[in-house]
């Protein structure tokens, strides 16, 4: 079965962030937040995962964000309206927990890690949470989404990193102004690695800030994203070994060894950058 | 026994280690004729017994020295719709080949070797037909998972005249035979013609749906299908905590055969899924897996390969002639040893492997020697990578989504001889069932089910 492309439009100013609907009317039934896809798009694509940004299950469709930072990436921004992805499978992961909590929820997006927010700021909004969602990214071109985060958040804090936009710096500047004065009962990190690192190292109850229970989204390497191949696996500190894809992709981040992650991601490095450096060329023009 | 065994032809090893093309080549016409001479054609063939779908052996024989191959294939499809599959990859040392009468003296008849030579007759010469079926009878049956077991349910099913459609979760077909087993080994395309065949039956094939995620057996209810068969396989790489697991370049069998199999990682840059392995590959298992990963690393352009067992080359699990060909090209063995720890750099790439000596000691469960650890006896092996093949587990997602299907402790589906489980709709077969064995034994498990559902279709619907 065919996976059309409906709709393709760029995001922000950067030239590199753009939002896709692809037609996956089983995939839009079951969707809740969280949930991901997994994509190839031609014969000899690879698999790569995607967060479901937005669903509608009455036009059977999901909306996907994507920014390009590899061959895949890129070969999918050339895609236009109309055409069909090859292999669209999912939902995959776990959706996440929704309740009423007691204080306010903050949601931190990074860069294209925005995206994913969304579907959880609505969910938990509509479940009659709080939220107060931050958006980060290196410089405004790469912020999106503004006001549909508006339209589920209580308050949105804007920062970027060149000050071009909101508070100069990063997520963690508002997160820890915020959890030092009032009471919040979860924090959802969804962005950059890094990001996510320093985010649940400062819930973790360091420095007489108190200690909020943080979610972050791992959006790690791998196949199948049915537990099958263990690339996605992620070192915790029980010394478990879990899957991010059967597991997560939600997970507690305060029970994670960031570093080792940060290391896992870089493990088909240099093959991402020659395989997107012969693409590149073989592009004339790579204006999305 | 005055005629020998003929021998099955196959690249020089050599030559074979630089390419993913098939090792065994197959016999040909010339050795077809003298080997089906040994056949006895016994009364009480023990052979028939030996086959796990019970294939009419002698007869398939008798029809090739008859020169009827046309009805040989025939004969054989009536037990086995995958042959060219079978042909290549049963264990047929412990199976039909082992029953052979002749087997108590000299070697046994090539019972798989004339297998495969048929399908592949067949095949080359197009001559594949549409397996006899009874009248439609409109019942809807999904079939879960596209290995083994499920093709051959499948095909069954569609036989008894069922409106079968296959659920798979990969976008291909086959299952362990596309993602596991290695192109030089079962090339893909006579996986794809096999499923061929299921597809003259009037199977349907629905990619990239995986049930338990996509579609539930109760959506599978209200589409109208009536009855289940769950051949998901064992599809969770057995893991064990040993420090240093989450090293760069410390990866499943599954993900390194999946890469490299499915996913066509061998041909990077042309296909986009990368594989790194480095010069120095240690593979860690006894199995056909760990053969399967240590020769396609070797072809990947590995300088060294060097498969690390805990027992002996005696309870290797893997199948003889696999083990001769890894020996032939080069794979090195070291017996009696069990890795303790992964060792990296500083920037989190493996570097060397700590490895203990074992010693044999009392059989346990599994009725081989329990190997047991001798103390101090630790050693280095630099190497680049390190693949885990010690095994799999059953994979949770579908059985989760069915919360009354009762399973075993471990997680596997507890079903009967004939794939019947606690719900009465809905039936299960192969490695989700027994764990890890072989495509034979899935492909009989599934044969089994369809039966079953066969029985239960008709007493419930017709």
């Amino acid at each position: 079965m065919p996976y059309k492309i409906l709709k393709k439009v760029p995001l922000g100013n950067s030239g590199t962030l753009f939002e896709m609907d692809i037609y996956a009317p089983l995939i839009a039934k079951k969707a809740y937040a969280g949930n991901f896809i997994l994509m190839r798009i031609n014969e000899t694509g690879e698999r790569i995962p995607l967060t479901i940004a937005d669903y509608n299950r009455e036009k059977g469709v999901i909306t996907l964000v994507i920014q390009v930072v590899g061959k895949s990436t890129l070969l999918l921004s050339r895609q236009n309206e109309g055409d069909e992805i090859l292999d669209v499978v999912g939902p995959l992961g776990n959706k996440i927990h929704i309740e009423k909590y007691e204080h306010p929820i903050i949601i931190i997006g990074g860069g294209v890690g925005i995206a994913p927010c969304y579907p959880q700021a609505k969910e938990l909004t509509q479940a009659g949470n709080r939220i107060i969602s931050i958006l980060g990214a290196r410089t405004k071109d790469l912020i999106f989404w503004r006001e549909r985060m508006a339209d589920v958040s209580e308050k949105v804090i804007i920062c970027t990193n060149d000050g071009s936009e909101g508070i100069e710096g990063f997520v963690t500047e508002p997160l820890r102004n915020i959890i030092s004065k009032d009471k919040i009962s979860l924090v959802i990190a969804i962005g950059p690695m890094i990001m996510m690192k320093n985010v649940a190292k400062l819930t973790s109850g360091i420095e007489e800030l108190p200690r909020v229970k943080t979610f972050v989204s791992l959006n790690t390497i791998m196949i199948d994203g049915t537990g099958m191949c263990g690339g996605c696996r992620f070192p915790a500190k029980d010394g478990q070994i879990h899957f991010a894809c059967v597991e997560g992709p939600d997970v507690d981040g305060h029970t994670i060894d960031f570093d080792i992650l940060l290391n896992r991601e870089k493990r088909f490095a240099d093959f991402e950058k020659k395989s997107y450096d012969i693409y590149k060329k073989e592009c004339k023009n790579l204006k999305i | 026994m005055k005629i020998p065994r003929q021998k099955m032809r196959e690249q020089e090893p050599s030559e074979r280690i630089h390419n993913f093309s098939e090792v065994t080549l197959g016999f040909t016409e010339e050795m077809v004729k003298i080997e089906v001479e040994r056949c006895l054609q016994c009364e009480d063939p023990k052979c028939v017994n030996g086959c796990p779908v019970n294939i009419d052996i002698p007869n398939f024989i008798r029809l090739i020295k008859e020169d009827n191959l046309l009805e040989a294939i025939r004969s054989i499809k009536d037990y086995n719709i995958l042959p060219a599959i079978c042909g290549r990859v049963c264990p047929q040392e412990v199976q039909c080949e082992k029953a052979c009468i002749l087997s108590k003296r000299w070697d046994p008849v090539a019972i798989g070797a004339l297998e495969r030579y048929v399908a592949d007759w067949e095949r080359k010469n197009q001559l594949k037909e549409c397996p006899d079926c009874e009248a439609p009878n409109n019942i809807k049956v999904a079939v879960i998972g596209s290995g083994p077991a499920s093709l051959t349910c499948a095909a069954d099913l569609a036989k008894y005249g069922f409106d079968v459609t296959i659920f798979e979760a990969f976008h291909k077909g086959g299952g362990v035979l596309v993602y596991g087993i290695p192109e030089f080994r079962l090339p893909k395309e006579i996986v794809e013609d096999e499923i061929g065949t299921l597809k003259m039956l009037g199977v349907k094939v629905e990619y990239n749906k995986i049930i338990g995620k996509t579609l539930t057996i109760e959506d599978l209810k209200e589409m109208g299908f009536k009855a289940f068969f769950i051949g998901v396989g064992a599809g969770l790489p057995s893991m064990r905590k040993i420090p240093g697991m989450n090293l760069n370049s410390v990866l499943t069998a599954n993900e390194f055969l999946t890469r490299t199999n499915l996913m066509k990682a061998y041909k990077f840059p042309e296909y986009d899924t990368p594989i790194k392995i480095g010069k120095v590959i240690t593979v860690i298992g006894g199995g056909n897996t760990a053969l399967d990963s240590a020769r396609v690393a070797l072809r990947l352009g590995a300088e060294k390969v060097i498969i690390v067992y805990r027992r002996t080359e005696a309870e290797m699990p893997a199948r003889r002639e696999e083990y001769h060909h890894a020996v032939e090209e080069g794979i090195e063995f070291q017996f009696l040893s069990n890795p303790v720890r992964f060792l990296g750099d500083n920037t989190g790439n493996l570097e060397k492997i700590e490895v203990l000596k074992m010693k044999l000691g009392e059989p346990d469960a599994s009725g081989r020697p329990r190997p047991i650890p001798i103390e101090n006896s630790e050693y280095l092996i630099n190497c680049d990578t390190v693949i885990i093949a010690i095994g799999t587990n059953a994979n949770p997602i579908l059985t989760k989504s069915i919360p009354k299907l009762k399973l075993t402790k471990w997680g596997y589906i507890d079903a009967d001889e004939e794939g019947k489980t606690n719900i009465e709709e809905i039936f299960a077969g192969g490695d989700i069932v027994t764990g890890s064995a072989t495509v034979i034994s899935a492909m009989g498990a599934g044969r089994q089910a369809a039966k079953a559902m066969n029985a239960y279709l008709r007493s419930k619907f017709l």
